[in-house]
């Protein structure tokens, strides 16, 4: 199991190299000079070059990468805005907390509701339990989640006036974000239970779990959850991608001060140092999850484990 | 030859034959087909210009002149999502159409070839699907700037590895038949083989693939020009026009209902033909 989880650690490195010299590559090819950024259009050509100097913008392409990864790896530095002038680290560090915050209640509505969802249709097929829960799932899939914020906006906030419609720091102010990013998610997970628990359902093992007498609750939970759960939690992994970048949209809706609304009103600014950190540590953190996920494959599927015994 | 042609010609038409049974992906079809011909005939259905301010109509409610209303500056809403039904739908299927070439072809070499390029492919996909579809599509506008031609690059470039990966899995297991084989042994130049015979037999998952894929494309898309990034004002595209209709969300809905309601019914038709391809396409689902 060490072996797996080592394994799959030492995965990540060489995508994260591959992450950063993408995003590099792209930003640093953009048009437009950082040093006019900063200094201005009237800025004078001596300060201009100094500023240059500085920055190491004279180096060559593959050693100016080269310092930006071990300025990263070494000092944990990924630049200053051309901006604020404040270290880029630090903007993002402060507002990650928030964009974390929202993605992983995002991941508990799209669980909570799509799980149990799921199962139940499963349970259900073909009653009408399974026809409503399955086009609700449908239509959740299909309403982009700007349009549901606004939609719970509207009824929770200016119709029935019992939500905020903005920030994010009491519980109150956490309940429309995360439905609104996590209900098209749980829709999802909904039909992807559904799905792979009826795959189940046509095993051996369930029949003959039946044919002991086994009550069908037994049946659901002991045997046929279980193995319902790999693909579910492959989709959860996949779905924590999509709400980190669902949550881009969703700090704008609500005004919550995150990792997304940073990197949108840095690409206003051209303040492209920004954009790139924002980027590597978004990716950053989907390669951990996705790494998390893996090692959870590992507790749940005996297959896996045995494999690298 | 023959023989071949003919049963090709039966999957698709017995596919079809199947399709049509499947009410939930009819419905898509025709609401999909629907909205391809109002994007068309735009021009006509249309009963205004879409840029045409009217200062003294102004925030209207629905009404007999304005069916869904009027924005902030008099246009008339209804005419600039009937407009908007056309940058929204050429943005969806020109993107997933450069995903399609650009990704179906790498991950057709890839997986057929295999080797050292299969390789440098599959590395750049896992590095691409490290970064969140939207977040790509964002850095790659960031880098090229707003418009419609930069916004469907973004879309289209940021769902490459997706369709990579698609064709390449179909190709690898279709390049073990004995159709294949038979080709090769026959003297089949890997070129022929690969675009007479890999190809069109990747097409049933690459078609599903698409259909939802133009979903996912619209509503990046959507998601783009809603956080200010996308199609520019005057254009109408139905997510910058929920943008901007969120501010007079206190006061008059309507300027956002319409628009969303929009989206959603295009990207539920495209779901639920997708859905229906997909069962009737997918060898696995078929028994």
């Amino acid at each position: 199991m060490i072996k797996y989880i080592l394994r799959r650690i030492l995965l990540v490195i060489p995508v994260m190299l591959g992450v950063s010299f993408l995003v590099f590559t792209m930003i640093h090819f953009t048009p437009g000079d950082p040093v006019i950024t900063i200094l201005g259009e009237t800025a004078s050509q001596e300060s201009i070059d100094q500023l240059r100097e500085e920055l190491g913008l004279n180096d060559p392409f593959l050693v100016q990468y080269f310092n930006y990864v071990r300025n990263i790896v070494v000092d944990q530095d990924m630049g200053r805005s051309y901006v604020t002038n404040r270290p880029v680290a630090n903007e993002i560090i402060a507002k990650f907390p928030n964009t974390l915050r929202l993605a992983l209640l995002g991941v508990l509505v799209s669980v909570s509701i799509g799980v149990p969802l799921g199962i139940l249709s499963a349970v259900k097929q073909y009653t009408w339990i399974d026809n409503v829960a399955m086009f609700f799932a449908l239509i959740g899939v299909s309403m982009p989640i700007f349009w549901q914020g606004i939609l719970l906006i509207l009824l929770f906030s200016v119709v029935l006036g019992v939500l905020p419609s903005s920030g994010f720091n009491t519980v109150q102010q956490m309940i429309l974000p995360a439905l609104t990013l996590g209900t098209g998610s749980a829709a999802i997970v909904a039909r992807m239970t559904r799905s792979s628990m009826l795959e189940v359902y046509r095993q051996d093992y369930i029949r003959t779990a039946r044919s002991k007498g086994l009550r069908e609750f037994m049946v659901v939970t002991r045997h046929a959850l279980r193995n319902t759960l790999i693909p579910v939690v492959t989709i959860i992994g996949l779905q924590f991608g999509f709400l980190l970048g669902g949550a881009i949209v969703t700090e704008t809706i609500f005004s919550i001060p995150g990792v997304g609304r940073l990197m949108v009103d840095a690409i206003r600014q051209r303040d492209m140092l920004v954009v790139q950190g924002g980027v590597l540590f978004i990716a950053f953190t989907f390669s951990i999850v996705n790494l998390g996920v893996d090692v959870l494959y590992g507790f749940i599927d005996p297959k896996i484990r045995a494999q690298y015994k | 030859m023959s023989v071949y042609t003919e049963k090709r010609q039966s999957l698709w038409l017995d596919a079809w034959r199947r399709l049509r049974k499947n009410k939930a992906a009819v419905v898509g079809l025709i609401i999909l087909v629907m909205l391809v011909i109002v994007a068309i005939f735009a021009d006509v259905i249309a009963p205004f210009d879409f840029t045409t301010q009217n200062l003294n109509a102004v925030l209207q409610k629905p009404n007999s002149t304005h069916w869904f209303g009027t924005d902030n500056f008099g246009r008339d809403i209804f005419s600039r999502v009937v407009y908007g039904s056309r940058i929204s739908l050429r943005i969806g299927f020109i993107a997933v159409g450069i995903a399609l070439i650009v990704g179906g072809s790498m991950g057709a070499i890839a997986g057929y070839f295999g080797g050292w390029f299969d390789t440098i492919v599959m590395r750049l996909v896992d590095i691409m699907l490290a970064v969140p579809t939207i977040l790509l599509a964002i850095s790659i506008v960031s880098v090229l700037g707003p418009g419609i031609t930069n916004l469907m690059i973004a879309v289209g470039v940021s769902n490459v590895p997706t369709y990579a990966r698609v064709v390449r899995a179909s190709v690898l297991s279709i390049k073990e038949t004995q159709y294949i084989e038979a080709a090769r042994a026959m003297g089949s130049r890997d070129f022929t083989i690969i675009f007479k015979h890999v190809i069109p037999n990747t097409l049933a998952p690459v078609i599903v693939q698409s259909t939802i894929g133009v979903a996912g494309a619209i509503l990046s898309a959507a998601g783009l020009g809603f956080i200010g990034l996308g199609i520019q004002p005057p254009n109408p595209e139905w997510g910058s026009m929920l943008n901007a209709g969120r501010h007079f969300i206190r006061d008059h809905p309507h300027l956002t209902t319409y628009p969303g309601l929009a989206i959603m019914v295009t990207i539920l038709s495209l779901n639920l033909l997708g859905d229906g391809l997909r069962d009737v396409l997918d060898p696995k689902l078929q028994d």
